[in-house]
């Protein structure tokens, strides 16, 4: 890659300059910054675009009454049962079971009180959840039409 | 206390850590030497490994290796610590901060505030150095960013105990002791020899030059095997892989091309010049294939077409680093 080829196509970067290994006139390697590439900028909305859909779709199914808030809570911090279960320091199987309305309902503070310090909420909070997915990216958001 | 680090910003975690951390203790060199001794440069295609339900494609050795292999070939004394317990680990952090040492560190990108949202995955294996404390923040040198950042003692806990795959465990690591004197020509042979062995003489078919082709053949039948969407995004999981923050562009293909200018100084060898735009060749090349598979992904170009033309691509890239390679071994040797 020259010099002149590194590419500045923002749009993800949210005001970071990372280093690019590029070629002067001279044919020595410089550290050139750059603000992004398109190609990379593709591959990191789709894979936003890929979590915001599972958002929408968790949400559908709480609102149908097959999952507890906690499922929402816990793909917005892209987990899954496993992942949360090490983090929480919960059983696998009982972090599966409190995916479940009828026993997420039943479940006092205390139990819910680690799922609520690991994603940095309250316990309120943690029992609801909005009507359309928070929005994770202001730049993912605004930039694409879905 | 802040310990007086020199921050140098550099496209890779692992390499720009050690790079710093060798420079603070009186070894001033760049990235791409730290990069090439370590052996950092490898293709790794492991279908039956996920990342996000993905197979793993990887353009570097595993993380610890570039610092570990690094510092061996230099002689240099390291030390490393792993913890059962987030209040043990912080215990230590703080005393060889208030002893003066900057401390590198493994930690997970999603818990670290720092970084830019759109890039907050769970990945576990981000290196940085972490050089002071204040009040309840601690002073850290990460090598992607410009300037030093700060972090919550709360953040760099979750970070250092980050869960899932390739966990820290809250693992630590630092510059014990420098030697007396280098042997710098043996340890840039020593990390040219590794590069080229990994590359050429694997006896998985997953890693090197045949792990590229393996990529290629099974990349071919992915539009049949997985359908459009899934075929998308498992070509965007590849691309991620290869540009995302810290490869330097090209999967690390132009840092490895950087040190093998630096090489052909030191060991006074005119064919690595030769041989570094070679490589940059190669990283260029896989710069083409990112850009064509952006395309597909975003639905610019036909998919059965570009993949007939996405896999000779690749095939092509594993021509070229095979010959690349060989033609390394063989400068070196004589």
């Amino acid at each position: 890659m020259k010099k002149e080829d590194v590419p500045q196509q923002g749009g993800l970067n949210a005001g970071c300059r990372e280093v690019n290994y590029a070629v002067d006139g001279d044919g020595h390697y410089t550290l050139e910054q750059s603000v992004g590439w398109e190609a990379k900028n593709i591959a990191l909305r789709q894979a936003w675009t890929v979590i915001i859909d599972q958002l929408h779709q968790v949400l559908a199914e709480i609102r149908a009454g097959q999952k507890s808030p906690l499922a929402y809570h816990m793909i917005k911090a892209q987990m899954d049962p496993q992942l949360l279960a090490q983090y929480s320091g919960i059983a696998r199987w009982r972090v599966k079971r409190h995916l479940k309305p009828a026993v997420f309902h039943k479940l006092g503070d205390p139990a819910l009180a680690p799922y609520a310090e690991l994603f940095g909420i309250s316990v309120e909070v943690l029992r609801e959840v909005p009507d359309k997915p928070d929005p994770l990216l202001a730049e993912l958001d605004s930039s694409e039409e879905r | 206390m802040k310990i007086n680090f020199p921050h140098r910003q550099f496209a890779h975690c692992e390499s720009g850590v050690t790079a710093n951390l060798l420079n603070y203790h009186g070894f001033p060199c760049s990235e791409a030497l730290v990069f090439g001794i370590g052996a950092g440069l490898f293709f790794g295609y492991v279908p039956f490994i996920k990342i996000n339900k993905m197979p793993l494609t990887t353009y570097r050795i595993g993380p610890g290796g570039i610092f570990k292999k690094a510092t061996r070939r230099l002689g240099i004394e390291i030390r490393k610590q792993k913890f059962s317990s987030p209040a043990a680990a912080e215990k230590e952090l703080d005393r060889l901060l208030a002893s003066g040492h900057p401390v590198g560190a493994q930690t997970g990108v999603f818990w670290l505030p720092f970084f830019p949202p759109a890039y907050r995955f769970h990945f576990n294996g981000h290196n940085l150095v972490i050089i002071g404390k204040e009040n309840d923040e601690y002073l850290i040198s990460d090598p992607i960013f410009e300037e030093p950042v700060r972090c919550s003692t709360i953040d760099l806990r979750k970070a250092r105990f980050a869960k899932g795959a390739l966990a820290p465990k809250g693992k630590i690591y630092y510059i014990e002791k420098m030697p007396q004197q280098f042997d710098l020509p043996g340890a840039v042979k020593a990390g040219i020899n590794d590069v080229c062995r990994v590359m050429l003489k694997t006896p998985v078919p997953l890693a090197g030059v045949r792990g590229i082709r393996l990529l290629a053949r099974q990349l071919a039948k992915w539009p049949g095997k997985l359908g459009e969407e899934q075929t998308i995004l498992h070509l965007g999981h590849v691309i991620r892989m290869q540009e995302e923050i810290g490869t330097g562009g090209g999967g690390f293909r132009f840092i490895y091309a950087a040190f093998l200018q630096e090489a052909a100084e030191i060991l006074k060898n005119e064919k690595l010049l030769e041989l570094s735009s070679n490589c940059t060749h190669i990283g260029d090349l896989w710069r083409d294939f990112a850009l064509l598979a952006s395309r597909v992904c975003r639905g610019r170009a036909a998919v059965q077409d570009s993949f007939d033309e996405l896999a000779s691509l690749l095939r092509q890239c594993a021509v070229e680093e095979e010959k690349l390679f060989k033609n390394l071994h063989g400068a070196i040797s004589c």
